[in-house]
């Protein structure tokens, strides 16, 4: 189990002590995005904004336009909808290589309600020109993540949760931008997964296979850009495909498959977040409530598969 | 008027005659701020900001940022007068597929970043003018901003870190033309006593008469940039200045002159022009 936050900042301070270009900045959320290990150790290349979003993204911008390599960190709810004119024009529009990291993102804040989610934030940056999105799936990942993000000469919105996630990759893990990772074969059905959806796509591929079902499993952890390769070559060897996010089913993962595969449709399930406010509970029940742990995945391609 | 000033004020006309011309080949522009601000803009571009047209990426240059976007066209016709911009390239302003908007481009040689969303410029100035501490560069970095921008929240997230960080390095002015789209900007939403405000953020601010650009020079050139906090340039300035029948009128705020008012305008600053070429010599 492992903290994708504390992932993210730990290798970025380790980069951070032999590249004094790499810049933190926050929002009063140095502890929430554990920040602390870095402002104490390296505060002069550290920018604390206070509550404001909007100055942070400008002053990250600016920063990053006079050549630092700039993380701007804090909760992705915020980040994504207060500040989410700078994102498009100040970072997307203006092309400032600045890399948005929203933490305690999709439905991470559980019980604090909707205010403090952010399901809307796939859909929203995916129509922006210029920027990226990247939902690494687990600890190791987001590290290789981290790694590959400080010299990406383009914005780049990373969104993590919060808390504990299951591993998924050994030390040999690789993240290359635009290509998905295969994480089980097969050809009866694929399940496709971003962020830690991943980890349950992966449970409920196992479990399926239990039942004589070989479910190949992608990781989606970079979705824009995305691996057009391999979501036509799953279309094609499979025939199914169910999507899994954390994130309304509306413009996010599944709306990005149907839309690349509606030239050679075939039969996909989007499971995600209803268009209503998430019901109150820990992320895991909140999961579990709209199906989208191993369980629910499972039903789904079942579903899927006996109504083919 | 001593020598170098009447050359900035008749740089600045010849602006003028250029911005209209401009507008005119475009069918568009924010003429009202265009006019209100050029004079800013020549003193900056003329006097102030130490940027060489042939190292536009040189790490050390001045910044310049207009965070009142839409006043694009009188950036243009200072940038072509710098040298920086081409004249071609300016008169595609308007046409199918030209590579300018009507809000400033970084893709733009001159432009650092684009804006025209109001209230965004002072923050980026922030990153600039900390990215400048942090390397230990000398650059200074000014954000031009309007006053009906004023309104924007965001300017006093900025306001409140710049002081926060005191920047001395950064320089704000507000095109103080005192109308805003729909009126009086008193009226719209109030922004006295505008002093009073910036200076409790911790801004040092100066007052100035924007017509004026031996005035403007003054006011700039005074600037401490070594100083412990960030500065705050209210620019006194009449909308629409320089065209009589544009002046102090709101509805040419973005208001294009039709032939007559071309004309007319074309004739005041080219009576101008000449009268100051004749004092000159």
């Amino acid at each position: 189990m492992t903290d994708c936050r504390k992932s993210f900042t730990a290798e970025l301070l380790r980069c951070a002590r032999a590249d004094k270009d790499i810049v933190a900045v926050t929002t009063d959320a140095r502890g929430s995005v554990t920040l602390g290990d870095f402002a104490r150790e390296l505060p002069g290349q550290f920018v604390e904004c206070g509550i404001a979003e909007q100055n942070a993204v400008g002053i990250s911008a600016g920063l990053a336009h006079s050549g630092k390599k700039v993380f701007c960190c804090g909760p992705a709810c915020f980040y994504v909808a207060r500040s989410l004119e700078q994102v498009k024009v100040d970072l997307a529009y203006s092309g400032n290589p600045v890399k948005l990291l929203g933490v305690s993102g999709g439905v991470a804040y559980g019980h604090l309600g909707a205010t403090h989610h952010s399901l809307h934030d796939i859909a929203v940056l995916r129509t922006f020109p210029g920027m990226n999105i990247i939902l690494p799936s687990d600890g190791r990942l987001t590290e290789r993540v981290v790694d590959a993000l400080i010299d990406w000469p383009a914005p780049v919105y990373v969104r993590v949760g919060r808390g504990e996630t299951e591993d998924i990759y050994g030390e040999d893990c690789r993240f290359e931008p635009g290509k998905a990772n295969t994480l089980l074969e097969g050809d009866d059905i694929t399940l496709i997964g971003t962020g830690e959806t991943v980890w349950h796509c992966l449970q409920a591929g196992r479990q399926l296979r239990q039942a004589g079902i070989r479910a190949r499993v992608l990781d989606f952890s970079s979705l824009k850009p995305y691996d057009a390769e391999a979501l036509e070559k799953a279309a094609r060897e499979t025939g199914h495909i169910v999507t899994v996010e954390e994130h309304s089913i509306f413009g996010g993962l599944g709306s990005l498959v149907t839309e690349a595969l509606s030239e050679h449709p075939v039969p996909v399930r989007i499971l995600g977040i209803p268009d209503e406010n998430a019901v109150h509970g820990t992320s895991r029940q909140i999961f579990h409530h709209y199906g989208l742990d191993a369980e629910g995945i499972t039903a789904a391609a079942l579903a899927l598969l006996k109504k083919d | 008027m001593d020598s170098p000033s009447l050359s900035l004020k008749l740089a600045a006309e010849r602006n003028r005659l250029r911005l209209m011309e401009i507008i005119r080949n475009a069918g568009a522009g924010h003429t009202g701020g265009d006019l209100s601000c050029l004079n800013m803009l020549t003193v900056l571009y003329e006097k102030y900001l130490r940027i060489d047209k042939d190292h536009l990426d040189d790490p050390d240059r001045d910044r310049f940022i207009l965070s009142k976007g839409h006043c694009a066209e009188a950036l243009y016709a200072v940038l072509e007068s710098r040298g920086i911009l081409a004249k071609e390239t300016v008169d595609s302003l308007g046409q199918y597929g030209s590579p300018l908007a009507g809000h400033p481009l970084h893709e733009i040689p001159g432009i650092e970043v684009n804006s025209g969303a109001l209230g965004h410029g002072l923050s980026i100035g922030i990153g600039m003018a900390l990215a400048a501490r942090m390397d230990a560069r000398s650059y200074r970095t000014v954000v031009l901003m309007g006053d009906g921008e004023q309104a924007e929240g965001s300017i006093y997230e900025a306001a409140m870190a710049a002081a926060h960080y005191r920047l001395g390095n950064l320089i704000a002015v507000i095109d103080r033309n005192m109308l805003q789209i729909s009126g009086c900007t008193e009226d719209v939403m109030a922004l006295e006593d505008m002093r009073g405000r910036w200076t409790a953020f911790g801004w040092e601010v100066v007052e100035t008469d924007g017509n004026d650009p031996a005035a403007i020079l003054a006011t700039l050139e005074a600037l401490d940039t070594a100083a412990r906090h960030p500065h705050l340039v209210i620019s006194h300035t009449t909308k629409g200045y320089g065209v009589s029948f544009m002046e102090g009128v709101a509805k040419w705020h973005h208001g294009v002159p039709d032939e007559a008012q071309y004309a007319q305008a074309r004739e005041e600053i080219t009576r101008r022009i000449k009268a100051l070429e004749e004092e000159i010599r």
